[in-house]
């Protein structure tokens, strides 16, 4: 930047105003640019990462005139601020050295122990030395990617699948191969099908990345007796179960489903999250994992991130040993169940020619729209129309998803649920119109996966 | 240099600029970085700038703050239809930029090309129509109309709107209802119009005391099309700035920007894309009344390679705007 102004009480323009055209240097001669000196620099994994207009068009997701049904953020409204900051006072007041001190890579040796009592509500019988505490399970789910897949390997995941997975995949190059679910999850024929096409064609997976609990996008849950089934056939094609289970306990009637780890431990790489069932600001996730491997994830872990966040582990450790965490949970149960019904009643009302699953716990449930329609080309109108969700195309690596979305009831509340139901039925009947008008199919050929962002994840 | 014209009584110290930001159209994340990258170019000891959003909070915050001026840096819909424009004239504050009325013949492309037309600019042939005419006459009868009259490659675009959003190029006549569909998620109008093979050429015009002069053509070169994320993702698109065209061509493009700036009756600023076809005739396709200022925007790319420094420019433009 050049010349400032004259000093003060002068005119504040320089002296270009009244000729704005004088150049202050020579014009530039004519040569290619492509706006990024590094272009040629990228690794290969890099060139995958941009945004897109999808990207974009969430930026008016966040405004307060927009019925965001697109966000995978929990309702926080409901958690004791007020005892939290004390807690978190304590913290600092009595460990504060320690708290904001670098700590160990594997982390926090209490916290760890505290993290037992939370799987073992869902079955796990593990030791302390088996979790490995990471910045959030996202940062989990990166770190066995990257321990586990060379540029090219096959990672099998659900069709649909979480988008910050798919994310993580395709950084690592992988080469992901979507495997069909349905109303109770994973298709025990279908996996054994892809899994035995994979080796007719003398390639293996490295890994299954499931979501059995409530599925992100899809709602759907694992039942109970397929879980030996698909840990049956991994352990015969040897390829690694990744457990992924931040919704586990957030189930609406009944208990939870024992975990895949808790049926097999050395099969499976378990990757459990506080995200949802406290809060994700303090991004604290874990991994439970067979011993060798969690040696290599603890040295993985560390030449990422040295070691995850003390004053973040300490103050959820403080959390679970003075705060009733479970009846927390419950509290968070009873208003999703709320939401739940909101969204599903309002869809039986508004939107009666699609189909969706009835999620009996978590954020989602996952809308087939009316044939003929896509749901990434319909976001625009949707936006016009003050309603935003995420198009069923972010799920998959493949293309697949145009005829999907997934809508979320996990933060508005259950007027502005129904508002936005409303708002989208409005769009649906006029896309509809549309694409019967021009007589077009809803499928079409796409080769990118969407990153919607953090907060639509 | 000449010196400074004398800036109206009004003007206080330090000069109190808010840039209009955000909106709620599908261009809200580009307006956000370009009213961040001006209000950064603009901001200093003398200088108090802040960035806006267009939303409930916007009527009282400037009825209270009563900025010296405003510059709408919003890209699409209200931004740029000159709605705003008109919202901040009815508050007796000035801005930067084009008037309401000129911006809301400026923001439509049909209307755009054919003032400009008129004023005896090229523009390539085309039509505009509505999604309700289709209904009415039956989407296959006009669509046949469309390829028989056009032919291929033909584009099909929104008939307001920026950043290439809803536009397609078809090449095969198969994907025409699918581009039709793409266009009117964005507006109830479509243009469809021949397309040109050419050179791709934005010209950028800026305003002083002595009136409006043209900055040095920006050359688009993309692998593939021109779309969002050629624009806005560095790569797949280079850019020539100054274009690498004749002294002829040069000459001949900038009379073009300079008259469309001046027949549509534009301000302070402006940005018109072109097509320099093989015969040499710049044809118009539209102009921009708050083009991008992102980092891979065109007019910044115009300005710097026009010899200027962008913070002395867009101070200078505010300067001239409250002149």
């Amino acid at each position: 930047m050049t010349s400032e102004t004259s000093g003060a009480g002068a005119p504040p323009t320089t002296a270009a105003a009244a000729d704005v055209s004088t150049p202050t240097t020579a014009p530039a001669p004519a040569r290619g640019t492509r706006l990024d000196p590094w272009l040629s620099s990228y690794a290969d994994r890099a060139h995958g990462m941009r945004a897109s207009e999808i990207r974009a068009l969430f930026a008016v997701a966040n405004r307060p005139e927009v019925v965001s049904l697109a966000g995978g953020m929990p309702y926080l409204e409901g958690l004791p601020l007020d005892v939290l900051s004390e807690v978190s006072k304590r913290v600092i007041a009595t460990r504060g050295t320690t708290a904001l001190q670098y700590g160990s890579a594997q982390g926090d040796e209490t916290l760890r122990e505290q993290i037992l009592d939370v799987m073992r509500m869902e079955g796990i019988d593990a030791h302390p030395d088996d979790v490995v505490v990471t910045t959030g399970s996202q940062q989990a789910l990166d770190l066995v990617t990257r321990i586990f897949v060379n540029p090219g390997d096959v990672v099998l995941a659900e069709a649909p699948s979480y988008v910050g997975a798919l994310g993580a995949f395709r950084a690592h190059q992988a080469d992901v191969v979507h495997v069909p679910i349905d109303a109770n999850g994973l298709i025990p024929v279908a996996l054994e099908e892809t899994l035995g096409a994979l080796a007719r064609a003398g390639r293996r997976a490295k890994l299954l990345y499931t979501v059995p609990n409530f599925h992100n996008p899809a709602g759907v849950t694992l039942s109970a007796e397929r879980r030996p089934q698909i840990l049956e056939i991994a352990h015969r094609y040897g390829v690694l179960v990744l457990e992924d289970n931040p919704y586990g306990l957030l189930g609406f009637e009944g208990d939870p489903l024992p975990a895949m780890r808790s049926l097999d431990a050395d099969g499976v790489v378990y990757l459990g999250s506080f995200s949802k069932t406290f809060a994700p600001g303090y991004r604290v996730g874990w991994a439970v994992a067979p011993h060798a491997v969690r040696e290599k994830l603890v040295l993985a872990s560390e030449s990422a991130i040295l070691c995850p966040s003390n004053a973040s582990q300490l103050a959820i450790s403080a959390y679970l040993a003075t705060c009733d965490w479970r009846g927390q949970i419950k509290a968070f149960c009873e208003l999703y169940r709320e939401r739940r019904d909101a969204m599903v009643g309002a869809l039986a009302e508004h939107l009666p020619d699609a189909s969706w699953t009835v999620p009996d716990g978590g954020f989602y449930t996952w809308v087939q729209l009316p044939p003929g329609l896509d749901s990434k080309a319909m976001l625009p109108r949707a936006v016009t129309a003050r309603v935003a969700y995420v198009p069923g195309t972010a799920f998959y690596a493949n293309g697949a998803g145009s005829d999907h979305m997934r809508l979320s009831f996990c933060f508005p509340t259950p007027e502005r649920i129904r508002e936005g139901v409303r708002r989208l039925a409005g769009v649906v009947a006029a896309e509809s119109e549309l694409v019967s008008l021009f007589g077009v199919s809803g499928q079409r050929a796409r080769d990118d996966v969407q990153q919607p962002g953090p907060d639509v994840s | 240099m000449t010196a400074a014209s004398p800036l109206p009584p009004t003007v206080g110290s330090p000069l109190r600029v808010v840039v209009l930001a955000g909106g709620m159209s599908h261009e809200r994340d580009v307006s956000l970085r370009s009213g961040r990258r001006v209000a950064d170019a603009l901001r200093g000891a003398d200088w108090d700038v802040t960035v806006h959003d267009v939303d409930a909070d916007l009527i009282p915050a400037l009825t209270e703050m009563r900025p010296d001026l405003v510059w709408p840096l919003l890209h699409g819909a209200s931004g740029e239809d000159g709605s705003v424009r008109d919202v901040i004239e009815l508050l007796g504050l000035r801005y930067l930029g084009t008037g309401p009325r000129a911006s809301r013949i400026a923001w439509s492309k049909p209307i755009a090309k054919t003032a400009v037309a008129r004023a005896g600019l090229t523009t390539p042939d085309f039509v505009t129509l509505p999604q309700s005419l289709f209904r009415e006459l039956g989407a296959s009868r006009v669509l046949e109309a469309l390829l028989v009259r056009f032919g291929l490659p033909l584009v099909v675009k929104p008939s307001y709107g920026g950043s290439a959003l809803g536009v397609t190029l078809v090449r095969d006549a198969a994907d025409l209802p699918r581009a039709m569909v793409d266009a009117f998620a964005y507006a109830d109008t479509a243009l469809v119009e021949h397309a040109i093979e050419g050179r791709e050429l934005a010209v950028s015009v800026i305003e002083d005391a002595h009136g409006p002069r043209a900055l040095p053509a920006v050359e688009i070169v993309t692998d593939g099309t021109y779309d969002y994320d050629a624009r806005y993702n560095p790569g797949r698109t280079e850019y020539f700035a100054p274009a690498r065209l004749s002294a002829v061509e040069a000459e001949d493009v900038s009379t073009v920007a300079l008259a469309a700036h001046r027949t549509l009756g534009l301000r302070h600023l402006s940005r018109t894309d072109l097509i320099l076809d093989a015969s040499g005739t710049p044809q118009f396709l539209e102009v921009n009344v708050a083009p991008g200022m992102t980092e891979t925007s065109l007019f910044p790319q115009a300005a710097i390679a026009g010899g200027h420094d962008l913070r002395t420019l867009y101070r200078a433009l505010v300067s001239t705007a409250l002149a």
